[in-house]
């Protein structure tokens, strides 16, 4: 490339050219000493955790792989057994290889397979909690929003509550419930729900707040009531970022409620928790199997209804 | 414009029948939407028998429960023997090792009285119990096998087979026989929440705590009294502050480092599995498939892996964090990049620069201020889930908060660890608020 002899810079360029280096220099500067900082901050961390932890984490790499002991079945046929609780050949009357004994008996000889049972537990704990969420949310995204409710003190109030609702530990609201309905689904429920409730709450009243209120404003000057407004006016602008909130929601809480199962909400959570401390390899790859599968076919028939309801701007944070 | 009366309205409807025919179809799908939803509600309640546990559940411990969180119960017990009244307090008593509080006083006949609440008093001697509550008052005789009501009983006091229950409401609760009487007063607040019974500190008023580090004379001749008080303080035995900051701090570490690496991955990997970068299929198929695997995979199924493989602590919290979210991240990442504007990279191109170049200069400027800004959301999002998984082992305050739960004792231990949490959460999102505000401006 041939270089060029630069032009002379006038001195007004000139200083113009020394205060854009400056600033140049200065914004690298903080950009390193950002980096440096995060990158210091990243290390300190693993170090601390690495400390803190039970066991040291280069000690325990070499043996990362021992799962496989344990993991990988004698035969791999044990893991549909498992699956669909069909009695193996390798059965040594343990915990670990007795099959048939979660066999859900429905009528006469036709049985759900256990896990399909709580898989079941796990998806209704998920479905009811969105519903929860689904109807403590729309009642809140009114009393929360700007253009529909003018009092500022009653916005507050139901945002606070919104934000308590979503930040409060979903695990301290099932602890609270399970000791007084004893530990079990219902727990699970109250604990999801209330989170959904508080999360759903502020997607919807932000959804609320940005919508046109001309339709509202036209209802308003042919003397429609309170309700008719919301009927006519907002629900069918609302309605469609309302469900693909909610089913983005389902999603997320069909995981969650799986992790709340971990902790004694039952549900297959707790069966899977059980599965892989006790080192049952065929029971825990079954299990595994039918939450990915289940999980997989939720966020597509999701994303599927979703993408109809709304376009492609439901796929966006 | 023209108006359109209800001739034309008629005349239009006849001319296009099937515009206005799928209306009533259509018209009925919110009522079997509805119907759809009632249905299912209704199979939940008896899958779940939701209204036999309602209805068993024990409604009265939740009211209890909750007076837990922000009150205490402060037991005492007066034993009746050999006709003498002696005043026992439990071994680890609220009020320290050697309790002589003001409202329980011992008359010079060897009675002792109990103002239990400001209107609720207790008085004993060897023979009679006196209770008073506001202007009521019942006598029982205790001299006998069991205790007999000398006078009328009122109705916060209820007797039953030799034992009497006395109710002074919300602050006051107290039962006897022939031999005890174990009262419980309440006391709002929590108590010994600084220093605990065995801490110099303890029962002195916060002026006298604080002219003591200023200004006192050294208790412990080894140290300062403040190096001795914020010992005690952190070492409390009732409270653990120590410990609960410790696995605080660890939940941070783990919400931290976990999305921070698993941004740093997913960066370079995203690039690779966007179809509009590396032009190769199966490479963006792989990519993107391991990415949904790394998803769909559960956070708890990789916590418990993790739990079992490095043992139980943050470095198991940190690497499931790590791998769900290089999953999540490398997903919306490469979604971000497919959606980029291809100008700067043709413009770049076209001049001749180097490869890396053009990305750097092409295609990083437009997209870190949106990568940045998702994974402070994940940050902030994690920072609540590394609260769950740590109920699994997986480190952090978790664990502590579920075993301080499983003995339904420690309420007001869980409503602290609960408070600390909320002020993590609202903390962290602020700061992912405010920064990301700056880095993608008012479109968030």
């Amino acid at each position: 490339m041939s270089r060029t002899t630069e032009p002379a810079l006038s001195p007004k360029g000139l200083e113009l050219d020394r205060r854009w280096r400056a600033l140049a220099a200065q914004r690298r500067l903080y950009t390193i000493l950002i980096l440096l900082g995060v990158g210091g901050a990243l290390v300190a961390s693993l170090r601390y955790a690495n400390e803190t932890n039970a066991g040291d984490f280069f000690e325990r790499l070499p043996h990362f792989f021992d799962f496989t002991s344990w993991l990988i079945p004698r035969d791999w046929n044990d893991v549909w057994r498992a699956l669909f609780d069909v009695a193996t050949p390798s059965a040594d009357g343990t915990e670990a290889t007795n099959y048939p004994l979660g066999r859900v008996y429905l009528f006469g000889d036709v049985y759900l397979p256990e896990y399909f049972e709580l898989m079941l537990v796990t998806l209704n704990i998920a479905l009811v909690s969105t519903l929860v969420g689904v109807l403590g949310g729309v009642s809140l995204c009114f009393l929360a929003a700007r253009n529909t409710m003018t009092n500022a003190w009653m916005r507050g109030f139901a945002r606070r509550v919104a934000e308590i609702m979503r930040a409060f530990p979903e695990i301290v609201i099932a602890g609270f419930f399970a000791a007084i309905l004893s530990i079990g689904p219902i727990a699970a429920i109250f604990a999801v729900g209330i989170h959904t409730i508080g999360a759903l709450g502020k997607l919807f009243y932000e959804v609320v707040e940005n919508i046109d209120m001309g339709a509202n404003e036209g209802l308003s000057a042919v003397g429609a009531n309170w309700f008719e407004k919301v009927r006519f006016g907002t629900l069918p602008l609302i309605l469609p970022n309302l469900v693909s909130y909610s089913l983005l929601r389902l999603e997320i809480n069909v995981r969650a409620s799986t992790i709340i199962g971990a902790v004694g909400g039952g549900g297959i959570g707790q069966e899977l928790k059980l599965a892989i401390s006790r080192g049952f390899g065929a029971k825990t790859l079954a299990l595994v199997l039918i939450l990915f599968v289940t999980i997989v076919i939720v966020d597509n028939l999701s994303a599927h209804l979703r993408r109809r309801l709304v376009g492609e701007q439901a796929f966006g944070l | 414009m023209s108006a359109v009366d209800t001739i034309d309205i008629d005349a239009v409807r006849a001319r296009y029948p099937d515009v206005f025919a799928p209306q009533a179809r259509r018209r009925l799908i919110p009522l079997a939407v509805v119907v759809a939803i009632i249905g299912y509600v209704a199979y939940a309640m008896w899958f779940f028998a939701i209204p036999q546990t309602l209805y068993t559940a024990n409604w009265q411990r939740a009211g209890l429960y909750l007076a837990q969180w922000i009150s205490y119960d402060i037991q005492v017990e007066l034993r009746l023997r050999d006709g003498a009244v002696r005043v026992v307090w439990p071994r680890y008593s609220q009020l320290g090792s050697n309790p002589d509080p003001s409202w329980v006083t011992k008359a010079a006949d060897g009675s002792v009285a109990v103002d239990v609440t400001g209107s609720g008093r207790l008085e004993a001697s060897a023979t009679t119990v006196t209770l008073r509550r506001g202007s009521e008052t019942a006598v029982f005789d205790i001299s006998g096998e069991t205790p007999v009501a000398i006078g009328p009983v009122p109705d916060w006091v209820s007797v039953s087979e030799g034992d009497v229950e006395i109710d002074w409401g919300f602050w006051g609760r107290g039962e006897f026989d022939t031999d005890r009487i174990k009262l419980a007063k309440r006391e709002p607040g929590w108590a010994n929440f600084l220093f605990d019974t065995r801490s110099p500190f303890f029962g002195k008023s916060p002026a006298e705590v604080v002219s003591l580090i200023v200004a006192g004379p050294r208790l412990d001749p080894d140290r300062s009294n403040l190096s001795l008080a914020l010992d005690d303080i952190w070492n409390n035995a009732e409270w653990q502050h120590g410990d609960v900051w410790t696995k605080l701090l660890q939940t941070i570490v783990m919400a931290f480092a976990g999305t921070l690496l698993a941004a740093l991955v997913a960066f370079p990997l995203s690039f690779l599995a966007a179809r509009n970068i590396t032009h190769s299929w199966p490479l963006n198929q792989l990519l993107k498939r391991f990415f949904d695997f790394q998803r769909s995979i559960d956070m708890l199924i990789w916590a418990l892996f993790f739990t079992r493989a490095f043992g139980p602590g943050p470095l198991a919290g940190t690497a499931a964090i790590f791998f769900t979210d290089t999953g999540t991240l490398g997903k919306l990442y490469a979604e971000a990049l497919e959606n980029i504007d291809d100008k700067p990279r043709e413009g770049l191109h076209s001049v001749g620069a180097p490869a890396i170049a053009v990305q750097r200069f092409g295609v990083v400027p437009q997209i870190l201020p949106v990568f940045a800004s998702q994974a402070l959301y994940f940050w902030e999002s994690n920072a609540r889930s590394a609260t769950i998984i740590g109920a699994v082992g997986a480190g952090g305050i978790g664990l502590k908060l579920w075993e301080a739960m499983r003995t339904n004792t420690n309420w007001a231990n869980v409503f602290y660890m609960v408070i600390l949490i909320l002020i993590m959460v609202y903390v962290f999102d602020a700061i992912s608020n405010a920064l990301r505000q700056r880095l993608i401006g008012s479109r968030i």
